[in-house]
Parts: C-alpha cells; sequence; structure tokens
C-alpha cells in the first residue's frame, strides 16, 4: 500500500513539539516499514526553507534547548528515499524562489495534482 | 456479514475543541452500528478523547446549578459507548492511543478498552483496512 500524507496546516505546536507532528509521524512510519511520500501544500511550502531560523525561546529562566529544524525534517526523509512533492503556485504565492529551499524537492502543479494522487492508494490530508 | 467492512480512522483534536471531534464519532458510530471492524488511532490531542477523568460539571448560566440537570457531555463515555455498540452488533474495535502523545500530556489514564501504541501500529492498521480517514487538527 502506498500513501501520500498532505501536510496542508503549518506550524501547528511545533514549539511545542520540537517538529512538525506530520513529518515526524512519516519520519516514524518509514521506520517501520510504511511506503509514504509527503506533498507540501498550502503554508506548509515554508517547512522547506532553508533560513528558518527559529531564535531563543525563553520563558523567564527556562530557556529551551531544542527547537524545531523542520527544512532538516523534511530533508532527512528525502534522504529517507521519501518524495517530497511541493506546490509550485504555493511557492510563487508566497515569493519563494527555488535556491530559498532545500535540495530534492519535486515540484507538482495545482493542475497536475489530481494526476499525482492516482499513483497513490491513500491520500490521507492533514 | 458478506460486506464487512474494516475501517481505520486517525484523530488529531483534543476534546471540547472543535465539532471535529463529534463528527469523527458519529461516523465510527455508524461503522460500530453496521457491525463493522473499526481502528481508531488516537494522535496528539486526541489521546484525551477516552480520558478516564473527564468530569461533568454543572452550568447556572444554563439554569441547571446540579450536575445532573446539565448532563454535560463526557468524550469519554461516548467513547465507551462505541466501544460497548460494536460489540453488540459483532465487530471489533482496536482504539490505540500514541504513547508519546499521552506521555506529553500526562494523558495515562484512559477508560478500559483503550490501548497504548506507536505510528507503526497506525500502518499496521490502515494496511489492514478496506479504507483509512484522517481527520487531523487545522
Amino acid at each position: 500500500m502506498k500513501v501520500l500524507n498532505v501536510i496542508a496546516t503549518a506550524y501547528r505546536a511545533t514549539l511545542e513539539e520540537q517538529d512538525d507532528t506530520v513529518l515526524w509521524l512519516t519520519h516514524a512510519m518509514k521506520g517501520a516499514g510504511a511506503e509514504l511520500d509527503v506533498l507540501l501544500r498550502a503554508n506548509a511550502v515554508n517547512y522547506a526553507v532553508k533560513a528558518q531560523d527559529i531564535g531563543r525561546l525563553a520563558f523567564g529562566e527556562r530557556v529551551q534547548k531544542q527547537g524545531p529544524r523542520l527544512a532538516e525534517d523534511v530533508a532527512g526523509l528525502i534522504a529517507k528515499e521519501v518524495d517530497v512533492y511541493i506546490v509550485t503556485e504555493d511557492l510563487a504565492d508566497r515569493g519563494l524562489a527555488a535556491d530559498a529551499l532545500i535540495d530534492g524537492l519535486k515540484e507538482v502543479s495545482r493542475a497536475d495534482m489530481a494526476t499525482l494522487f492516482d499513483d497513490y492508494d491513500h491520500i490521507w490530508h492533514w | 456479514m458478506a460486506d464487512k467492512k474494516t475501517l481505520t480512522f486517525a484523530l488529531m483534536d483534543a476534546p471540547f475543541e472543535t465539532a471535529r471531534t463529534t463528527t469523527a464519532l458519529r461516523l465510527i458510530d455508524i461503522a460500530a452500528r453496521r457491525g463493522y471492524d473499526i481502528n481508531v488511532f488516537a494522535y496528539e490531542g486526541a489521546v484525551f478523547v477516552p480520558f478516564a477523568l473527564q468530569k461533568q460539571h454543572s452550568n447556572p448560566v444554563h439554569g441547571h446549578p446540579e450536575v445532573e440537570e446539565e448532563d454535560h457531555p463526557l468524550p469519554r463515555e461516548w467513547v465507551s459507548a462505541l466501544i460497548d455498540e460494536v460489540m453488540k452488533n459483532g465487530g471489533k474495535i482496536d482504539w490505540v492511543n500514541c504513547g508519546l502523545c499521552v506521555d506529553e500530556r500526562g494523558a495515562g489514564e484512559s477508560i478500559e478498552g483503550v490501548r497504548r501504541g506507536a505510528p507503526g501500529d497506525f500502518w499496521a492498521m490502515a494496511t489492514a483496512s478496506d479504507n483509512t480517514l484522517v481527520i487531523a487538527t487545522k
């Protein structure tokens, strides 16, 4: 069975979770033998931006030492041979050029998404 | 049942926050009444849906100063009733709470019939099902 995880909602408690929970789930399920790919769309296309920096997070004396590294998490999926698609128009809408993004992404236009979906048994929209 | 199905649901929302939780439980109820086998993978805030310590409260704003009058909904009771409904109609239900999600929330006290699991359980459920529906937090 082949599944495409479509991630649209971005930065969903990423500071509290130290990651995007669906990227994390994809990593974990891939480790359990799942056949999964990922499509980043809407605001989640920003996960591919290399220059993300959450800065320093502190509340009073409590300093959070580890934060999310979303672009690295996406790159890690690509390294595990997960195909990561990203919607061309969603990048353009946000002024994100190719040189701002990590390597190895596969761009797909909105018009071609339905054809892409045909390659999968299930589409899970997160 | 010749057309018996196995369905998997992935839930993500915490209870008392959005209508998606109620909608998901309504869908599960339909499947339960048909005697289908049902899997639920509760991820992130959804691990609190079957949380055993949920308590009813009164509501003076509603003109119900007593707990019994208000009869406040408790998702844990809905889940318990769904488990009973599945069993009554000859189906099976496997409700798995994501273990790490439970730990980070201190949500370890669940009602009877809920077990702790991991993402690999979700994949196993999905591969053994006729279909899988993800109802994610937006």
